[in-house]
């Protein structure tokens, strides 16, 4: 990627994503830190993040651990009083932390997230065991040891299926296009 | 008859979640409902693309929608995670004319239109609202009185607000469970996360997660949860021994998707439900109610 000099400020490179506007409001009143079920893994809690976005602390936000603890649960944005969303926010966080290849190396939650989405991009429909084993190839397979009693209940009750449901040629070839030209228009904002 | 565009999604499709599918298909059929499958449908990609890449995320929504519209009933689906993805990329598009434009663009390039004009909504939705509570009772054939339910609806089917009930306290699975004449329980977590797919990534978090659920549930007396979302279900259900190896718990609780309770209540067999597939089993706990 070629690389500009950068003229925007953080928050207006965050504004410009759809969901992202929100960040001017925040009063720092902290709900969304307290209603978050992943505030006590973070860096840096929600509400940190939103401050020192605003003081443009951009490679210490975008290297946060932080927005990769979000489950997307979305309690902050239903709760917050100023109506930003919280949620859509951590995303935006994400990806671009994604595109300047500044993902914390303290999660495994990006590499995850990748091997999910490798499988929607090819196939159209996500397998669940050929996610699971790329991921857990991709990071430590020794990991997946301590997940041997799980499997098993799954195999047992038949729900472990190396077949995923398909679409057509022609709808994969349709999406692929889709995903093609999507990518090629650099970005939502 | 009422017909309906369906969409599965994938765990429900081939996935870990089939019994919820076929549970969904044949409550559906006694209700005269019909659950037309979309076809060729493709994933919604859910967080993992949301957080990735925002506008390939509402591509992938937007195909599905579109296909919707060229048939053009109300788009349903058992899973919340599709349905937080289909309904965000609406609400996005109108919200949004920059990212609707791209999407426009992208989606030419697969010959595709996409107007707003399709509601997605979630099955549970359907059976409450639509079919209503009144329909549901009058087809009820067992009796459940007594049975002990802990409701648990998750996140992404009530939040942020874009759902069909309260973001935090809502009460229509609840409903539906006192109609099907079992006793919902008093459940203050039913709608807190229980870690997603963080379970893959960061299992730590999530299984403190799901312990605090399954205590809840219990500790207010529950026999058995029923919930309206796959991956919940596997959560809860499937890495129920993880939170018992862990934290030297004894739980055992069995957790239904809510169309296999109300498959239960309307007398149709385990066969036909998939109950077999739940991990903890949940024979024992029906046997009480013949």
């Amino acid at each position: 990627m070629e690389k500009k000099k950068r003229t925007k400020t953080f928050v207006e490179e965050i504004s410009a994503i759809p969901g992202g506007e929100g960040i001017r409001l925040c009063i720092q009143c902290g709900t969304c830190t307290a209603s978050c079920p992943s505030a006590d893994r973070m860096e840096h809690t929600p509400a940190q993040l939103i401050a020192m976005a605003r003081a443009d602390m951009r490679s210490e936000v975008l290297s946060s651990n932080a927005m990769w603890c979000c489950m997307s649960c979305y309690l902050c944005t239903a709760r917050c009083p100023r109506g930003v969303k919280i949620t859509d926010l951590m995303h935006a966080l994400e990806s671009l932390a994604v595109r300047e290849r500044l993902s914390s190396g303290q999660t495994l939650t990006p590499t995850m997230y990748k091997s999910f989405n490798y499988f929607v991009r090819s196939n159209g429909r996500l397998s669940e065991v050929w996610f699971m084993a790329r991921f857990y190839l991709s990071t430590n397979p020794l990991r997946a040891l301590g997940l041997i009693p799980v499997a098993l209940g799954l195999i047992r009750h038949g729900r472990l299926s190396i077949k995923a449901s398909k679409l057509t040629p022609e709808g994969v070839n349709q999406l692929r296009n889709i995903l093609g030209k999507a990518e090629s228009l650099g970005g939502v904002s | 008859m009422k017909y309906y565009s369906y969409f599965p999604g994938c765990s429900s499709s081939e996935g870990g979640a089939k019994a919820y599918d076929k549970s969904a298909q044949a409550v559906s059929k006694v209700l005269d409902m019909e659950l037309i499958e979309l076809d060729d449908w493709n994933c919604c990609g859910t967080t993992p693309y949301s957080s990735i890449d925002e506008l390939s995320s509402f591509c992938l929504s937007a195909r599905n929608l579109s296909l919707a519209e060229k048939r053009g009933f109300d788009l349903v689906t058992p899973c919340s995670a599709c349905y937080i993805m289909l309904n965000r990329t609406n609400s996005h598009l109108k919200e949004y004319p920059k990212a609707k434009a791209k999407v426009d663009e992208a989606l030419a390039a697969g010959g595709l239109e996409y107007h707003e004009t399709i509601k997605a909504r979630h099955l549970l939705d359907i059976f409450v609202n639509d079919v209503g509570y009144d329909v549901i009772r009058a087809k009820v054939k067992r009796n459940l009185q007594g049975l002990k339910v802990a409701c648990y609806y998750g996140c992404q089917i009530v939040r942020p607000k874009l759902g069909f009930d309260d973001p935090e306290l809502p009460q229509s699975l609840d409903k539906l469970v006192a109609n099907l004449g079992a006793d919902p329980v008093p459940f203050p977590l039913k709608s807190r996360c229980c870690g997603a797919s963080m379970i893959i990534s960061d299992e730590a978090a999530a299984l403190d997660l799901i312990r605090m659920l399954l205590n809840s549930a219990t500790s207010n007396g529950a026999e058995c949860m029923v919930t309206p979302c796959p991956l919940c279900q596997l959560n809860l259900d499937a890495y129920q021994i993880q939170v018992n190896r862990k934290f030297k718990t004894h739980f055992n609780l069995p957790v239904l998707f809510f169309t296999q309770l109300m498959g239960v209540a309307f007398g149709l067999s385990d066969k036909d439900l998939g109950l077999k597939k739940s991990i903890v089993p949940v024979k024992k706990v029906l046997a009480k109610y013949p």
